[in-house]
């Protein structure tokens, strides 16, 4: 007998009806991808050019305020927040509390409406908005 | 099974069991995590109390203790972090041993060449002594 790796597998994914909750935990993982990936990459990339000095920070300028580049601090910005908020939600649920269908969802749906109005205030104070 | 039939009960269940690593990479996503809620924090505000961005501001700022040793703690915990988020990923979606090996080798060499050059370009900015 061969050793597969055909494990038992229950049906997730395809049988929920979609909730906050269900969105922020997929939320969480695309967020947490996307920090790793992409913004681990581009806080690598300005503290090399800050070390290079000249036309590397220059390029790295260029890149930050660009309208493609901003595009991609602000996402970033907005991931930052998703994924604290949601992973304070997790370490809160690790403890076993917040498990009840109502606070759950309460709080699910605290995340995405926290992490889009802190993105809207960082940016507006980074902008000069508030002064 | 490929150990043959006069393997002991035993002998059947070791290796297709727990590699018992799992609680440790468990806590280490947690912990991580409760450091980079500080951390993370203090990024976004210092961000928004420097004056610009231009290089000498930020080779000022991250050339003094009060921002290396912070930046340095972010870079470090949040490579580990990623690269502890990023494995859970890997191992939930491919399944197949060849590929998830060479995937989680390819981000654990990722993690730790990125976190290296920007560990260098901090080391750079504070004892490099370009003004």
């Amino acid at each position: 007998m061969a050793i597969t790796n055909e494990r038992p597998l229950s049906p997730h994914l395809s049988i929920w009806r979609w909730g906050p909750h269900m969105l922020v935990s997929i939320l969480h993982r695309v967020t947490g991808a996307g920090l790793t990936i992409l913004g681990l990459a581009v806080l690598t990339w300005w503290l090399a050019a800050a070390a290079e000095g000249g036309e590397s920070y220059e390029t790295f300028l260029g890149f930050a305020t660009a309208p493609f580049g901003l595009l991609i601090l602000v996402g970033l910005t907005w991931a930052f927040y998703q994924h604290l908020l949601s992973g304070i939600r997790h370490l809160a649920m690790d403890s076993g509390a917040a498990f009840e269908l109502t606070t759950n969802r309460r709080f699910a749906i605290l995340t995405i409406v926290g992490s889009v109005v802190l993105t809207a205030l960082t940016w507006a104070a980074f902008l000069g908005v508030f002064e | 099974m490929s150990l043959g039939d006069s393997a002991s009960p035993l002998g059947k269940v070791r290796g297709i069991g727990s590699a018992e690593e799992g609680g440790g990479h468990w806590i280490s996503e947690r912990v991580t995590s409760i450091a980079l809620i500080i951390l993370g924090v203090w990024l976004v505000v210092s961000l928004l109390l420097l004056p610009d961005l231009n290089l000498p501001t930020v080779r000022e700022w991250l050339g003094a203790p009060s921002g290396a040793i912070p930046m340095t703690l972010l870079v470090i915990i949040s490579f580990v972090h990623g690269l502890d988020g990023m494995k859970v990923v890997v191992d939930d979606y491919v399944h197949e041993t060849g590929n998830n090996f060479a995937l989680n080798l390819i981000l654990l060499f990722l993690a730790i060449g990125g976190a290296s050059i920007a560990l260098f370009a901090l080391a750079r900015i504070a004892f490099g002594g370009n003004a």
